[in-house]
């Protein structure tokens, strides 16, 4: 089999963030980076296919800034076999439909049997690139994907719905899935694996080479949203603010006495 | 404006968001029309034109077939705004419909003015605006953002399409049995986020909910790692709930641990990070390290 997995490197949410110049997206300096939470699972789960299936093939794809093939490797480490960099310095001002048309132009001659992706990025959050790419590969799609499990010739997996409840689904090869939270649990990379990484093939392609799409949509501007009106902010001893919540719960509650 | 509303029904019942979408229509003055697929005698609580696919021809989840017939919807109707719900139907279908037409698509609305549209980013700590560039797009509308309306009676016009080859096939629902903790009832909730750090931390937080006569709530990601219980999630995917009192402990925020607590009566964050999005529902925000402050809560509520 020769599958693809699609990672992107994003900042720890519990950064400090702050506004960039441009006002469209956040600063992206002073940032520590990882790999989409979503996108751990996606490298798990390909992982596993590719060890389950003999004679298979994992690449693993990062478009942005030389800093993403530091998520490239980490999938290397975890046992994908090569990695190719799209390299993008403006990637966050790049729309999911080019990016996907990015992905889709590379792909396209790979004849990729599948696609794993997050659900969703946590800084852009879009939940686009992967039905996006399924559209213009022509490959079937399954989003929300919980369960996974490689038939003959087709996948079984099972979507997450609302409300506790799941749907169990087969999907047709090719396909693109996109994987959701607690699909598996992601392993961590030994360290013989993350020496064995440094040598596996890690190729880099401009992004123009690859893009040819228009933009769909426009990006404004990036703000923070407001504070719940009223909201009061204690910072400070822990002592203190412990016998000050206690004097609000009190005074605003009916459940505290 | 004119939009069509793309409807849900599961498990034959019409889903609450969908309402939603008619509400947010209503909103900002758009006309309107919805697409659903649903059994043939359903009872839809809208006034406008419903073009009705039946259920139990073309199944309540058939992405190949329900395109098709968005598409064909689409094509009667030329709306500008073609809007589902941000569900999990919305992510498997809008955007294979936005590919498909080439159309810009916008993801978890929250908010409309003039043309641009409001979107949250890096897990709801920044709101994004977003126009798009072509004449039609294809929009998902976050769960809760926008007051549901349902009234009237439709006129009804069914599609049908003939077959469609599927490359997705529905094999069944598997219902997660309901055990373990009732937090719908609970009048204080004192729930657990990844941010205290490891399972044996939640000891802090049960005291607390003990000390308090509470329950104890999760976020997911303490679910999916197994430090409690599924009947402990609260938001989209665990229970909704409206206690009087919520203390989030160590939890981000997410729109959708929000969407499942909003309703809360009093709303208590503990959070290191003063960014946090919890800031926008917690009527108090503590600005402290969960670990250190929740024990001399409890010490302190004790002993008062
Ligand atoms: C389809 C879908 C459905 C979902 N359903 C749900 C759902 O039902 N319920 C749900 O909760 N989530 C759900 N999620 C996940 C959701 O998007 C978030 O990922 C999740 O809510 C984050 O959980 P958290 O706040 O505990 O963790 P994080 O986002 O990692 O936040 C941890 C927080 O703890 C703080 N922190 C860290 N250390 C400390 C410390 N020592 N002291 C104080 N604070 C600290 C950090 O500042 C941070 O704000 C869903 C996601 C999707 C896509
Ligand atoms: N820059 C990127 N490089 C590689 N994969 C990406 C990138 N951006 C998004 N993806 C993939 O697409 C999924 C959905 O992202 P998004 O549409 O931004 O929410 C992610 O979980 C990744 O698998």
């Amino acid at each position: 089999m020769k599958i693809l997995v699609c990672v992107k490197q994003v900042p720890d949410m519990e950064s400090k963030f702050k506004i960039d110049s441009s006002s469209k997206w956040y600063d992206q300096s002073d940032l520590v980076y990882k790999i989409n939470e979503y996108d751990e699972y996606a490298a798990e789960e390909a992982v596993r296919l590719k060890e389950k299936v003999s004679g298979s093939e994992l690449t693993v794809l990062s478009i942005g800034p030389e800093r993403v093939k530091d998520v490239i490797r980490k999938v290397l480490a975890m046992g994908a076999d090569k990695g190719i960099h799209i390299l993008d310095n403006e990637e966050h001002l790049k729309d999911p439909f080019q990016k996907a048309s990015a992905v889709a132009e590379y792909a396209k001659s790979e004849n990729f049997d599948i696609i794993f992706t997050g659900l969703q990025s946590q800084d852009r959050g879009s939940a686009q690139l992967a039905p996006l790419l399924a559209g213009m590969l022509n490959y079937s799609f399954v989003s929300t994907v919980v369960a996974f499990e490689n038939k003959d010739g087709y996948v079984e997996v099972a979507r997450e719905l609302e409300g506790g409840l799941r749907a169990k689904v087969k999907v047709k090869l090719p396909a693109v899935v996109a994987c959701q939270l607690g699909l598996n649990t992601p392993r961590y990379p030994t360290l013989p694996n993350i020496m064995k990484a440094k040598r596996k093939e890690l190729k880099t392609v401009n992004i123009d080479e690859l893009l040819k799409a228009e933009p769909l949509v426009e990006t404004g501007k990036v703000y923070f949203p407001e504070r719940k009106a009223g909201g009061i902010v204690l910072e400070g001893k822990a002592d203190e603010m412990a016998d000050e919540l206690i004097k609000i719960l009190k005074e605003k509650t009916q459940v505290v006495k | 404006m004119k939009a069509l509303l793309i409807g849900e029904s599961k498990q034959g019942k019409i889903e609450d968001s969908t309402y939603e979408l008619v509400g947010f229509a209503k909103q900002f003055g758009m006309e309107s029309a919805m697409f659903i697929v649903a059994k043939n005698d359903s009872q839809i609580a809208y006034d406008g034109k419903v073009y009705l696919a039946d259920s139990d021809k073309y199944k309540e989840y058939n992405p190949d077939a329900h395109k098709k017939l968005i598409e064909e919807a689409i094509n009667k109707e030329n709306p500008d705004y073609i809007i589902f719900s941000h569900s999990s139907y919305g992510w498997d279908m809008a955007f294979r419909v936005a590919a498909d037409l080439k159309v810009a698509p916008i993801s978890e609305v929250v908010d409309y003015k003039d043309g641009t549209f409001v979107v949250p980013c890096c897990n709801s700590k920044f709101r994004r605006e977003v126009k798009p560039k072509t004449d039609k797009a294809v929009l998902t509308l976050q769960g809760g953002a926008f007051n549901p309306v349902a009234e009237g009676t439709p006129q009804i016009e069914t599609l049908d399409i003939g077959d469609v080859e599927p490359s997705v096939e529905f094999i069944d629902y598997e219902v997660q049995e309901k055990t373990g903790v009732d937090l719908t009832k609970a009048e204080i909730i004192v729930s657990v986020g990844r941010g205290v750090g490891k399972k044996e931390n939640i000891e802090f937080e049960k005291e607390l909910a003990e000390t308090l006569g509470g329950e104890l709530g999760a976020s997911r990601p303490v679910v999916d790692s197994e430090w409690l219980d599924q009947s402990h999630q609260v938001g989209t995917t665990g229970q909704t709930v409206a206690p009087k009192l919520y203390v989030a402990c160590g939890i981000s925020g997410a729109i959708q641990h929000l969407a499942g607590m909003k309703k809360s009566g009093f709303v208590v964050a503990i959070n290191k990070d003063k960014d946090a999005p919890i800031g926008e529902v917690a009527d108090v925000f503590v600005v402290a390290d969960v670990n250190e402050f929740v024990p001399i809560l409890t010490k302190k509520l004790k002993s008062a």
